[in-house]
């Protein structure tokens, strides 16, 4: 009883809080915010990806609804929801092989400097429906477009986009990169839910994910919200050991591999 | 069953790794070769940084090569004086050989350069040695007494100054063209990344004349110190030993390696020869074919900055 007692104190009391703040940080902010006819909301079914011995990958339902106000006048378009989810940026280097004399060997290269490590983006219908492809690039719809914002960097070296293009070939097999046109579905005219599908082999890290309302390819309303994938347990002490206790990590593989190595001679020994 | 890698940071299949090193670990107990030039591939191949799977290898094999050493060594098939020699030798080569990589590395060539020297290695080792082996069973066919090991006839170049017995190896010898040819052997090993036993072997029973035996324990003794190294620079430097990977292989290696070392003892000296040389020319066909043949793909990716 005294248990539940403390946790009803403190639900009431972070409820307390929460409005409290919401309402401050309302009242000072409402000046300044455009009138809008549309507003977002949208949510997460987790924040936290833990990782222990038997992780496989993981779902992330996205859930959210399109608030309208009254007095708005409807629209011409319908809505569309583009989800993006960005995972950890890396360093990436992309080869191409080309054939000298009898030889096949790594020629040209490119380097992307902040590559997402995980890239998915989905969107309620194909993006040939939503709009022109120049609408897309300016909405960054679709892998390619997120990974080249403009056509100048395309424009200044011919060959980039054919080391895009094998990223995105190359990290789709992997499921790294995921386009899912319908990937979002509209339960009600303004409630809608999508699934991000994470990988086993998706980078432990922050992914950061863009949730956003178009009409007509203009961009209504924005919300960003961010889910972290972390180990837990045996995983994260290892790690964590490996890399701030290095040597006494190096060493404890090192004689654990000799006591192996002079265990199986004890156990087969015949001669 | 799969078990998630807490440093490579992706889920294996546990019984697939124990097969893979129980294989590899069965070569290295009878040939006296690490076996990294067949494991480190496998793991790449199934989808394991290679950052993480040259590194964790490395413990894999300072476990196989410590069964292997310490059976031959209650055999008394381990030259202790002749392998101190060998780690000497390879000590210094290692740090030349680190060097080197370095340079080649950033003159943008290290792709190049690792597989011509593969593919260079394998075959003309490989192709020697199965040439020699062959003739060596057809001489043992027609009933001829086979000796590769002619005890007290050495080549004038092992006559140098600094002449030291090696009892075990039936070797009396200078040092220095030992010394030498085992800072060749790591300085190779360093640059390819590998631990060199299949230079080694080929180079003791050849150049030096050493009886088979002696050579698989001798070789392996120099592999567990050079390997047992390799863990320690690999997890201090970039942290990149995965220890739950390295417990699988581990267990799987010492438990072939230990089969390794029965078969190796019923297998006849030109037999052996034979076989390591089949294996090294397979190897080095299938680094071949890999750069010849037209790749499906002609794009790869590398990720830098994770580990």
């Amino acid at each position: 009883m005294a248990g539940r007692s403390r946790t009803q104190a403190w639900l009431a009391s972070t409820l307390a809080s929460a409005l409290a703040f919401a309402l401050a940080s309302g009242l000072l902010l409402w000046p300044a915010l455009p009138a809008r006819a549309e507003e977002l909301v949208a949510s997460l079914s987790t924040h936290r990806v833990l990782i222990g011995s038997n992780y496989t990958g993981a779902q992330i339902a996205v859930f959210g609804s399109v608030e309208r106000e009254g007095r708005s006048v409807g629209r011409a378009d319908p809505y569309d929801i583009i989800v993006t989810v960005i995972g950890p940026r890396r360093q990436v280097v992309v080869r191409e092989k080309s054939q000298h004399g009898l030889l096949w060997l790594n020629d040209a290269q490119r380097k992307f400097a902040d590559a997402p490590s995980f890239l998915a983006s989905m969107t309620n219908r194909t993006m040939a429906e939503m709009g022109s492809a120049e609408d897309a690039r300016r909405l960054q719809v679709g892998l390619r477009n997120r990974l080249l914002p403009t056509t100048s960097a395309a424009a200044a070296d011919p060959g980039l986009l054919r080391f895009v293009d094998a990223l995105i070939r190359l990290k789709t097999e992997d499921k790294l990169y995921q386009e899912i046109e319908r990937g979002v579905t509209f339960l009600t005219p303004s409630l809608f839910r999508s699934n991000i599908v994470l990988p086993a082999t998706a980078p432990t890290g922050n992914y950061e994910v863009v949730v956003e309302l178009v009409s007509g390819s203009v961009s209504l309303a924005r919300q960003q919200t961010s889910f972290e994938v972390v180990q837990i347990g045996f995983e994260q002490r290892v790690a964590w050991v490996a890399r701030n206790w290095s040597l006494t990590y190096g060493l404890m593989t090192a004689v654990m591999a000799l006591i192996f190595g002079w265990l199986a001679t004890v156990i087969f020994r015949r001669d | 069953m799969q078990i998630y890698l807490p440093i490579a940071e992706m889920p294996i299949s546990v019984l697939l790794i124990l097969a893979m090193s129980v294989a590899v670990g069965f070569i290295s107990g009878m040939f006296g070769i690490g076996g990294g030039f067949l494991m480190t591939p496998l793991l790449i191949f199934l989808g394991i940084p290679p950052a993480v799977a040259v590194a964790t290898v490395t413990a894999q094999i300072a476990a196989s090569s410590m069964t292997g050493a310490l059976t031959y060594w209650r055999r008394r098939q381990l030259d202790l004086r002749l392998g101190s020699v060998l780690v000497a030798g390879g000590l210094i080569g290692t740090a030349l050989g680190v060097l080197a990589f370095n340079a080649i590395r950033r003159a943008g060539q290290l792709d190049a350069v690792i597989m011509l020297s593969y593919l260079g290695l394998f075959v003309v080792i490989g192709g020697m040695m199965l040439f020699e082996s062959l003739k060596a069973m057809l001489v043992a066919r027609a009933g001829k007494p086979v000796r590769l090991e002619r005890a007290g006839q050495h080549p004038a170049w092992l006559k140098l100054p600094w002449r030291v017995r090696f009892y075990r190896s039936r070797l009396y010898a200078s040092v220095w063209p030992i010394l030498g040819f085992a800072a060749l052997v790591g300085f190779i090993g360093a640059v390819l990344g590998i631990g060199g036993g299949f230079i080694m072997v080929p180079a003791l029973l050849y150049l030096f004349r050493v009886p088979t035996a002696v050579v698989v324990g001798t070789s392996l003794f120099q592999i567990l110190t050079t390997m047992t190294a390799a863990t320690l620079f690999h997890a201090a430097s970039n942290q990149s030993v995965d220890i739950v990977l390295a417990i699988l292989l581990i267990i799987g290696g010492v438990v072939g390696a230990q089969f390794g070392t029965r078969a190796a003892r019923n297998l006849k000296g030109e037999s052996f020869r034979l076989f390591l040389a089949l294996l090294l020319l397979a190897v080095g066909m299938r680094f071949a074919s890999e750069a010849v043949v037209k790749p499906d793909e002609v794009f790869s990716i590398t990720v830098q900055g994770s580990r």
